[in-house]
């Protein structure tokens, strides 16, 4: 597979990657390499894995991440409920500590989280770590160690190696600074929000029946709007709402009617500062350029 | 592709030349190890290495780690291999802290700031305001007119005052704890069950769990990053606040200290002298220009970009020790700081001024700070520092 097939293989499913995206995809599937993807909220970072599982017909394992995330919750977890059920239920039978140790620290008993899943696959998963910046340092250092061994150490178990190497994708949005170590672990691939035909494209195929003239200008609006001063720039999938909710009112031109045009700006406009800073006049001078 | 640069018949390979690109790449501030060099190579033969649009990307995705890097990247890979690297390019400075990583020395903290002073300026202007204005014709530069006021800081700085500074910044950093974690850990006392031990412990009762360990959220210090303002305005509280910036670093081995007027010089490692007077002496040799003007932005903003990215993290509260007075604009100065809380530290401002009555931020750069400060509040005496230890706590 070239990056262009990718690239087409993508936009079959509904992503239309740029050539960079699709270049540094196809690098990181043929080195086995992870991915960092870095880009605005809303540019379809998370969407990228979504779309790679599907292409690669495989599964998609997902770890969210958040401040205080821990191996608990992103690498394995004892069952102790059952744990401590199985002991007693042993001490009534008889049976001996060390069989009863060996038991309850068996498989039977271990809770897989994200990371230990991926890495236990039969066929090579696609792994979406998503938001890492907002993980603590002390779990990136971790990921480092599972990223680049790809083994994990149970103290009661063993080491577990992996039967496949997952496809990973880390995406962050820039809420704190990554360490250069897990940078350069990485390839990197930085997403902004796309270009005018990236996203006239984007928005045909997710609604193959939209008119060419409303598609425009939906497509020119949002643009526009982007290049004002915002708190929060409407991302892809804002875009994407603001489309389906033209349309389900019926609308076939923007300019039509400010009223509309202005209840809708809720799709694309999210915080209180934001809708201020769009009123009607200016909504609609950036619609009729738009047109 | 004409465009492309020919390179010498005598030249070894391949291999060689994505070195060159490497050391070039280097030698442009992207930080690239050993092993980048050979991903770059094993990329290549995945893709159609003939083609340079390819070439250019796989090697994008390879070499660079963030959005300036990336940005940055396309004017390196054109100078380097399709033939602009004949002209000697402009090379993009960015403000960047001294190269090697790990060797945090005084010593190269006053090399980094010769490096501005020095008939560099053309080329090196590190407000960051652009190649456009390093470019023109006819500008003039100001020859840097540090005013070479030379002081001796020791005599400002008691070694008594030093001492009582001490004991003043082991109780603040104490005070400073971080308590956000979501993370617990094995504790005497604690508000959940460590359900890991409880197994543990209660195989040697046959399963019944007698003894229920705790665990804790763990309390972790936060390093204390002091930046003080040494400028002619500061120079009546200067005394107090080199003692307890002396102190801070003889208290806590984790803090960190800068001194800027019109350029920005760490003295951590000076300040560690065991002697406290000979600190003091060296701090004199690196502080010169003391006593003059100020760029507080300018400086907070460098401070942001170099020292700042290592060792300003989420547990690092930055206490910045200035009156605010600063000729440039508060935008300056919000930017600066809204680049420093992204670090995810906290900020406090002790400013002497504000124990005056009646002062209010006007100082416009003031103002424009304002909104990203965790804790503004008045420092003019030693006293007054011992007083914020309440007010860290609850930070």
């Amino acid at each position: 597979m070239t990056w262009t097939t990718l690239q087409t293989a993508m936009a079959d499913q509904g992503y239309i990657a740029s050539g960079d995206l699709a270049m540094a995809l196809h690098l990181s599937l043929s080195l086995g390499r992870p991915l960092l993807l870095e880009g605005a909220a809303g540019v379809g970072k998370t969407e990228v894995a979504r779309v790679l599982a599907a292409v690669q017909d495989t599964q998609l394992i997902r770890l969210q991440c958040y401040e205080g995330l821990d191996a608990a919750q992103a690498i394995y977890e004892w069952n102790y409920q059952r744990q401590l059920l199985a002991i007693r239920a042993a001490s009534e039978d008889g049976e001996t500590g060390k069989t009863v140790e060996a038991r309850i620290f068996s498989d039977e008993f271990l809770l897989e989280r994200p990371l230990l899943k991926a890495i236990r696959q039969d066929k090579a998963p696609v792994l979406l770590i998503d938001e890492i910046d907002r993980a603590d340092e002390e779990f990136e250092a971790y990921l480092l160690e599972i990223l680049s061994e790809f083994q994990i150490t149970i103290p009661e178990m063993g080491t577990i190696k992996a039967t496949t190497h997952p496809i990973v994708i880390l995406t962050a949005n820039g809420t704190r600074d990554l360490s250069d170590a897990l940078r350069r672990r990485c390839l990197y691939a930085h997403v902004p929000y796309p270009d005018h035909e990236t996203e006239l494209s984007i928005l045909v195929t997710r609604y193959p029946d939209i008119t060419d003239r409303l598609c425009a200008q939906i497509v020119g609006f949002v643009q526009a709007l982007r290049k004002q001063e915002l708190e929060k720039k409407p991302g892809i999938a804002e875009m994407l709402d603001f489309a389906a909710a033209l349309m389900g009112l019926g609308v076939a031109d923007l300019t039509a009617d400010p009223a509309i045009l202005q209840a809708t700006l809720t799709t694309l406009l999210k915080t209180q500062m934001d809708r201020d800073a769009i009123p009607t006049e200016i909504a609609q001078r950036l619609a009729g350029k738009a047109a | 592709m004409s465009r492309v640069t020919k390179f010498a018949a005598r030249d070894p390979g391949p291999g060689a030349r994505m070195a060159g690109f490497v050391a070039h790449l280097r030698a442009n501030g992207l930080r690239l190890g050993v092993g980048e060099t050979g991903i770059a190579l094993d990329a290549l033969t995945h893709i159609d290495a003939a083609n340079p649009h390819d070439t250019r990307r796989a090697l994008k995705s390879v070499f660079t780690g963030c959005a300036e890097e990336a940005a940055q990247f396309d004017g390196l890979f054109d100078s380097f291999w399709m033939n602009g690297g004949r002209v000697k390019t402009r090379v993009t400075p960015t403000a960047k802290p001294s190269e090697s990583e790990n060797v945090h020395s005084n010593r190269e903290a006053h090399a980094d700031a010769d490096r501005n002073t020095g008939a560099g300026e053309v080329s090196t202007p590190d407000g960051g305001e652009g190649e456009a204005e390093a470019d023109g014709e006819g500008k003039l530069v100001a020859t840097d007119v540090t005013n070479l006021f030379k002081k001796d800081l020791r005599e400002l700085v008691r070694p008594e005052d030093i001492a009582a500074a001490e004991k003043i910044a082991l109780r603040l950093g104490a005070a400073l704890r971080d308590r956000r974690s979501r993370r617990r850990k094995a504790a005497r006392k604690g508000d959940q069950i460590h359900f890991r031990k409880v197994m543990r412990q209660s195989l040697a009762t046959g399963g019944e769990p007698i003894v229920l360990p705790k665990r804790q959220r763990p309390d972790r210090t936060l390093r204390i990053t002091a930046i003080c303002d040494v400028s002619g305005s500061m120079t009546v509280y200067s005394r107090i606040f080199l003692a307890f910036l002396a102190g801070l670093m003889r208290a806590d081995p984790r803090a960190d200290a800068y001194l800027f007027h019109t350029r920005l010089v760490r003295i951590t490692e000076a300040l560690r002298d065991k002697d406290a007077l000979r600190a003091l002496a060296r701090l004199s040799l690196l502080a010169e220009g003391f006593a003059g003007g100020s760029k507080i932005a300018e400086s907070l903003d460098r401070f942001a970009g170099t020292y700042g990215r290592r060792f300003v993290d989420n547990r690092t509260v930055v206490m910045i020790l200035s009156d605010g007075y600063d000729t440039a604009s508060p935008e300056g100065m919000s930017e600066a700081l809204a680049r420093l809380k992204k670090r995810g530290c906290k900020i406090i401002w002790l400013n002497p001024l504000k124990g005056w009555d009646g002062y209010a931020p006007t100082a416009r750069a003031m103002a424009g700070a304002l909104p990203y400060l965790d804790l503004f509040r008045a420092a003019n005496t030693l006293d007054d520092l011992a007083a914020l230890e309440t007010e860290l706590a609850r930070l």
